[in-house]
Formats: structure tokens, sequence, C-alpha cells
């Protein structure tokens, strides 16, 4: 299961310095374990533009650092990403909650979060993981972001919730 | 009232060893004034992102300082960033430089246009140190002092609005700006 304690150890484990994030109902539940950490550093932007761009001045100046935001986020922040990724080529990496998707899944709600979220991490060309916080395990967000940090290539991991 | 170059000369004369981060108008002046490492034109860049970006490098870089030149067109699209800088210490300075006009698509009014009070918007957010300065002597006087320090700090200048066209960006790619600027940073760690 990738609780707290698992992402927090999964970060840790890929290097990841910052953590630049604004919660949501799932990834909010993380912060008690992500504070626990000696190594990680938490950075809460008021919108998530603010968020990617600070990743980018933080990749900029040599550090490595994680974007956690919601989809709703996401689609509000593309002209950032489309800047840092694209204009800078900094190699952005993320973790997105995919509102309700779980229950889209199901047929219990309308939300239409679900309909667009991967569309729209497709529509902007970056590789992306989609990953059930109830079967996923640390090692799978490890092996992911370890991979593009390896290949020095932005992605996104986006979290059904 | 100052003008543009006027308030970037005095930044050049006492910025020392921090980066500096330029955007819009004043990318075209910046580099008469100082063409260094350290010296980065955001552009290309995402409207508004200029102080995140600088908030980010002051971040990683916390014993070298940082200083990030705005608009005030572009600060009104990212205010919440000044909550952000207030509540992350980093050796950001703020260079706010308020013409009242979106420079860039023909001097349009921004919103607020020389009535908003910027100083008081930082303050109101949390950083304490909020300077304005609208004439050259006190600015030269007490530059090194609002752009010094170990903490943030916001500086806003209000300066005429240019008359015709700003002048034009420079040319070097962005990758040789940030392969420039890596480079520097870590020949200096």
């Amino acid at each position: 299961m990738l609780s707290g304690c698992a992402v927090t150890a999964a970060f840790e484990a890929c290097g990841i310095t910052h953590v630049v994030w604004i919660p949501d109902s799932l990834l909010g539940t993380w912060e008690v374990n992500l504070q626990q950490s000696k190594v990680l550093r938490l950075v809460r932007a008021c919108r998530e533009g603010e968020a990617i761009a600070i990743a980018g001045g933080l990749l900029l100046g040599g550090a490595k650092p994680i974007v956690m935001i919601q989809c709703t986020g996401l689609f509000e922040a593309g002209d950032a990403l489309r800047n840092i990724v694209y204009d800078l080529g900094l190699p952005l990496l993320m973790l997105v909650g995919v509102r309700n998707l779980l229950a889209y899944e199901a047929g219990q709600t309308t939300d239409n979060c679900p309909v667009f979220a991967e569309e729209i991490v497709r529509a902007w060309k970056l590789p992306s993981v989609l990953l059930d916080p109830n079967r996923a395990c640390e090692r799978d967000l490890t092996e992911t972001l370890r991979d593009w940090r390896r290949a020095s290539q932005a992605g996104v991991v986006l979290i059904a919730e | 009232m100052l003008n543009n170059r006027e308030a970037l000369e005095v930044i050049g004369k006492v910025r020392g060893e921090q980066i500096v981060i330029t955007t819009m108008g004043s990318m075209g002046i910046w580099p008469d004034i100082s063409d260094t490492p350290l010296d980065f034109a955001y552009l290309p860049s995402s409207m508004g992102q200029g102080i995140s970006l600088g908030l980010g490098l002051a971040l990683a870089q916390p014993s070298r300082g940082v200083i990030a030149v705005i608009g005030d067109g572009s600060l009104l699209m990212n205010l919440g960033s000044l909550v952000t800088v207030a509540n992350h210490p980093a050796p950001l300075h703020v260079v706010l430089i308020d013409n009242g006009v979106y420079e860039l698509t023909g001097g349009q009014l921004t919103p607020g246009s020389r009535r908003t009070e910027f100083a008081a918007l930082a303050r109101a957010a949390g950083i304490e140190r909020a300077f304005h300065f609208d004439a050259l002597p006190e600015w030269e006087k007490c530059a090194a002092d609002a752009l010094g320090g170990s903490d943030h700090s916001f500086i806003w200048l209000q300066v005429d609005r240019q008359n015709g066209p700003p002048p034009l960006p420079p040319k070097r790619p962005m990758t040789e700006q940030i392969a420039r600027l890596h480079q520097e940073l870590e020949r200096r760690t």
C-alpha cells in the first residue's frame, strides 16, 4: 500500500530533496510522515503553477524536487508546466492525485476530473504511470521515479484517488 | 520619478555575487549592465513565475542570494507567491519594476495601475522587509541594505512609462544560460 510512510521512503530512496506541494484529501494524509523526514524539505505553495516554477528554480539551483498536487491544480498550471519542461528543458518530476478516479471507475461519481487527467498528461507529452495506492507499494513508486531521474527526464506519477 | 535603466543600474552596483533573474522589459536593459553566468534572463517564461523561479533558486542556494526583477503585470498574475515567499525563509530579494502598464503588449494599463500599494501587499503577506522607492537618490542610498541579508525582501520601484517599445531581450538560448549557471554554481561550491 502507498501510505505516507511508503511515499516518504520512496522519495528519500530516490534522492528527492524538496517536496513542493499543495495537499488534497489523499496527499494531505501523508503530511505527518513527510514532515518527519530528516531529508525532505516541504515547500507549500499557494497555487500549483507556483509549485511548478518553484521546482524549476530548485532544479536550476541543483536540488532534486518533486511537485505533489491534485489533478485540478495540474489543469490550472499548464503554462508553468509547458515552460519548465519544454522551454527550460528541466526534468520535472510530479506526483498528481486523480480526484475521484476510483469512484468514477465504479460508476459512483459524475466528477469529470478522471475524464481529463490522463488525457491532459498525454497531451503534454509527458511519460506517466498510474498507481492505485491500495495496490501499489513503495517499490513501484521508487522504481518509477528512479528510472526517470536516471534518464534526467520529466515524468508524472498519477495516483488514483 | 525613476526610469527602468536607472533602477537597474543601481542593482548592478550592489548585487555582489547574487544571481539576478530578469524578466520582461528589464531583460533588454540588464545585459548592458551585467552579463555573467549569474545573470539569468527568464525568456521564454511562464508569465508571473519569475518570483517563484527565484524562490526555488534561493532555496537551493541559500548561501548565495537571488534577486528576481519582475514587473507589476507579472506580479498581479501570481500574488499568492508573496505569501509563499514570506513563509519560506530564503535569500530572495524581489524587485518590482512598476510602470503601471503591460509594456510588451503596447502599454495598456495593468489592473490597479498607480493605485495598488505593492509594498503594503508584501508586508501584509508577511514580508517584513518591504520597501518603496520612486526617486533615484533614495534608491541609491538604500539599495545595498534592501538587497542584502540572508532573508527575503521586497522592493517596489515606481518607474516612468517608457515611450516606444522596450529594448529587445538577449539572444542567448536558454540551454546555454542554464549550462553557464550550473557551471558557475558548481565552481563555487
